[in-house]
């Protein structure tokens, strides 16, 4: 078996060429997922790059990305596959009524009426696909068992057909901003990753990556004051997105210089909360009173 | 163990050190399973062996599947890996005979660390070594924070060979003697002279966010340098007990340092998120109700009469309402600042809590939490405006629960769930039990969540037993382990 990666390094080089700066963690993961063809289930805050991740090795390998957005009532219909069922009524009654049921049976649960949803795709793929199943957590206890057979077998049964079992092993991304324990049982059948807000200096190289047309200090002083920002005790913690929106606010604003009345007038950019925004202000700023009423 | 019948096609030796590493892991409380195990020793054969850091990497990826264990595990491949990589070995000669504590091999093996020659550090006079630490934070230069924080252990945290003390002790001393807070301020001043003009609020605070980090930094360091040492002298097997890191869901509530406190808080929010969706997916899941009389005949008409599809009403789930009353006194100071934390937390997942704290009077606080923006603001609340102190001060259940029954106790109907936490020591006042047996009478449930281990109910002044009796369930919650068991229980 051939494998898509030579070395951690090479993976991380491979992941900043499409523009995604990893870390020794990150990129080891991916790579591990590779060699040992096994899921990776990736958690973490929420805009720290999670479901980017899965993207950019989509881009980085040139490989079809097939997406499954959880959401709370997904099915097996929506999830791994559906038959068509007008299409089989058609195909009766075109028959019309000199042949035989048992003869059309067979027909009647071919691949040709099968309707393939994203896990069945994935598997049937024969060009190279990254499968993302994002925001796992989504979803009940219930249903995360319709994953356990994909994800550790690679194969999808169909009652009336058989197995269906993939030609290659895609590499599989899971998503999790974990609002509840994924059960064990899913767990074992993957790679853990957890990917935290990075540290100051890769989250620098994040925004002069994204935003390239910053000026080296702004981007230093966006990253610190996001640092700080985030060791406040707040209701949502700005993301590594939203630091960078507003690292693009600033650029378009032409400030080449944060003070504390530029950070309260953009403050809503970086944080979503009202009492979050305030509480920021007041934190930072000297006329804090002054600057919460202008913001407001 | 049959692992070692994998195809892996590796040594055995590196097998074995695996599978040590995997026992030490169980032991720290991590859940290891069989699968977790294999894929691990696959794992490793991917990775050059020589590379620490993947290898650290590969063996996470594998064996933690929880982000709060995290830390638990890095520690445990600290220790376990210490001495075992060549570049991290304290003493390079042999290292048999690595008798007194304080050699300075450590320093001169780092070799590519431009410290100016790490044999010359030990000369250094205290004055010069602060004046040296002073300013590589000033700079940040990593390797000779290092290289300071290995010179800082060997001089002040006074290890001695075979001494039976564990790291957090000899952690203490060298603080103690480095005085970071104090270097803080000076940092502060320093930069405050540096900088051109007078720092806005914003930039002061930035500048002492960095050097705060910096300072972190470097006091993990010295942490880990301590580990290293006490792994050289003592063996791993040895240390590797002592310096276990309980897991967050494992630590004791009444002994928990403030950064494990910090830590449950964070473990707290979830937990609290899982009870009320528990709740909300039990409503909409629940069983169905009663056969639907009704409806069942009525359907039966297209079947001529015969009722062939029952038919049962919707069931009408109650809200759940919660009255917590907690003890907030000094006996259980630690439990109830947690306490506190679990109250805002519960308070604002469910609508109808309310919440009441006591030590030998008793008042409501539910306001406090309602319309509290931040947790801090209503502890602050709760500690300053709350009239819980009748006489003096000592806990008096019975008392407080005498209040509880006077000015709420009509308020409790059949779909109220009461829980006390507490740790019953009624300092040998009168337990006016009947009390609770009337609540237990009125409301749904009654539980008590004492946080002292099971063994010290009913010992001195603790009177759990005579209370118990009342109760629908007491729980021992000592730590957030056992409070998810009792949240998975309540519901």
């Amino acid at each position: 078996m051939t494998y898509r990666f030579d070395d951690v390094p090479g993976v991380r080089q491979l992941l900043d060429g499409v523009r995604y700066l990893a870390d020794d963690g990150i990129a080891g993961v991916v790579y591990l997922a590779d060699r040992l063809g096994k899921p990776v289930l990736i958690e973490g805050p929420a805009g720290t790059g999670k479901t980017q991740l899965a993207k950019s090795v989509a881009e980085m390998i040139g490989a079809r990305l097939i997406r499954l957005q959880c959401y709370e009532g997904l099915d097996e219909a929506k999830a791994l596959y559906e038959w068509n069922y007008k299409k089989q009524l058609l195909r009766i009654q075109a028959e019309g009524e000199d042949r035989h049921w048992s003869e059309i049976e067979d027909d009647l649960f071919s691949e040709e009426f099968l309707l393939a949803r994203p896990l069945l795709e994935a598997i049937r793929a024969v060009d190279p696909v990254v499968l993302l199943i994002d925001e796992v957590d989504r979803v009940e206890v219930e249903t995360e068992a319709l994953l356990l057979e994909i994800l550790s077998d690679y194969q999808v049964s169909v009652p009336e057909l058989g197995t269906v079992e993939a030609s290659q092993i895609p590499l599989v991304f899971l998503t999790s901003n974990g609002t509840r324990e994924l059960s064990e049982a899913l767990k074992r059948r993957c790679l853990y990753l957890y990917i935290d807000y990075p540290d100051l200096e890769r989250e620098q190289a994040i925004v002069r990556a994204k935003v390239p047309d910053i000026d080296e200090n702004l981007a230093d002083q966006v990253t610190r004051i996001v640092r700080s920002v985030r060791q406040l005790d707040l209701k949502k913690h700005p993301s590594v997105s939203e630091t960078i929106d507003w690292a693009r606010t600033l650029v378009l604003l032409g400030i080449e210089r944060i003070d504390a009345e530029v950070a309260a007038d953009t403050a809503n950019v970086l944080l979503k909360y009202r009492t979050d925004i305030d509480k920021a202000v007041k934190e930072f700023a000297d006329n804090a009173d002054e600057l919460a009423e202008g913001a407001a | 163990m049959t692992v070692t019948d994998q195809p892996a096609a590796r040594s055995t030796p590196l097998l074995d050190l695996l599978n040590g590493f995997i026992v030490e892991l169980r032991a720290a409380g991590l859940p290891v399973s069989l699968t977790e195990n294999l894929d691990a020793m696959e794992a490793v054969t991917h990775i050059p062996i020589d590379d620490r850091e993947a290898f650290k990497f590969a063996l996470g990826a594998t064996l933690v599947k929880h982000q709060s264990h995290w830390r638990a595990f890095e520690v445990v491949f600290e220790v376990y890996f210490s001495i075992r990589g060549p570049e991290y070995a304290i003493a390079s000669d042999g290292g048999s005979d690595d008798g007194d504590g304080d050699s300075e091999d450590g320093i001169g093996q780092e070799g590519g660390a431009p410290t100016g020659g790490g044999g010359g550090m030990a000369a250094l006079s205290p004055e010069e070594l602060a004046e040296m630490l002073f300013r590589a934070l000033m700079n940040g230069n990593d390797s000779l924070l290092r290289a300071l924080a290995r010179q800082a252990v060997v001089r002040y945290a006074g290890m001695e060979p075979g001494r039976p003390v564990g790291g957090t002790y000899y952690l203490y001393r060298t603080l103690r003697n480095l005085d970071l807070d104090g270097v803080l301020d000076r940092l502060m001043e320093a930069s405050r002279d540096e900088s051109p003009g007078d720092y806005t609020t914003l930039e002061e605070r930035l500048e002492r966010d960095e050097f705060r980090d910096r300072i972190e930094r470097f006091k993990q360091e010295i942490e880990s340098e301590i580990r290293r040492r006490l792994v050289a002298d003592r063996g791993v097997d040895a240390m590797a007990r002592t310096l276990r890191k309980p897991l967050p869901e494992d630590v004791d509530f009444m002994h928990a340092s403030r950064e494990e406190m910090a830590n449950l808080r964070r473990a707290l929010y979830p937990l609290t998120r899982k009870l009320a969706a528990r709740l909300a997916r039990k409503r909409k899941h629940g069983r169905r109700g009663p056969l639907d009389f009704r409806s069942t005949m009525r359907h039966s008409l297209s079947y001529g009469g015969v009722p062939a599809e029952p038919k049962f009403r919707h069931p009408r789930p109650s809200k759940p309402e919660i009255m917590v009353v907690a003890d907030i006194s000094g006996s259980v100071a630690a439990f109830a600042r947690f306490t506190l934390h679990l109250l805002y937390a519960v308070s604002n997942q469910f609508s109808k809590v309310r919440s009441f704290v006591f030590i030998d009077g008793l008042d409501e606080v539910t306001g406090f939490f309602e319309r509290a923006e931040d947790i801090g603001e209503a502890v602050h609340r709760v500690n300053t405006e709350a009239d819980v102190v009748w006489v003096d001060g000592h806990s008096d259940y019975g008392h407080a629960f005498g209040v509880f029954w006077e000015r709420y106790g009509r308020e409790i109907g059949p779909r109220t769930t009461v829980l006390i936490l507490g740790d019953a020591r009624n300092n040998y006042h009168a337990s006016q039990s009947w009390i609770l047996k009337e609540v237990e009478h009125k409301a749904r449930k009654v539980f008590w969540l004492n946080p002292e281990p099971r063994a010290y109910w009913d010992t001195g002044d603790s009177i759990l037993g005579e209370y118990a009796n009342h109760c629908d369930g007491t729980y021992e919650v000592r730590n957030l382990r056992q409070l998810e068991g009792f949240v998975e229980n309540l519901v």
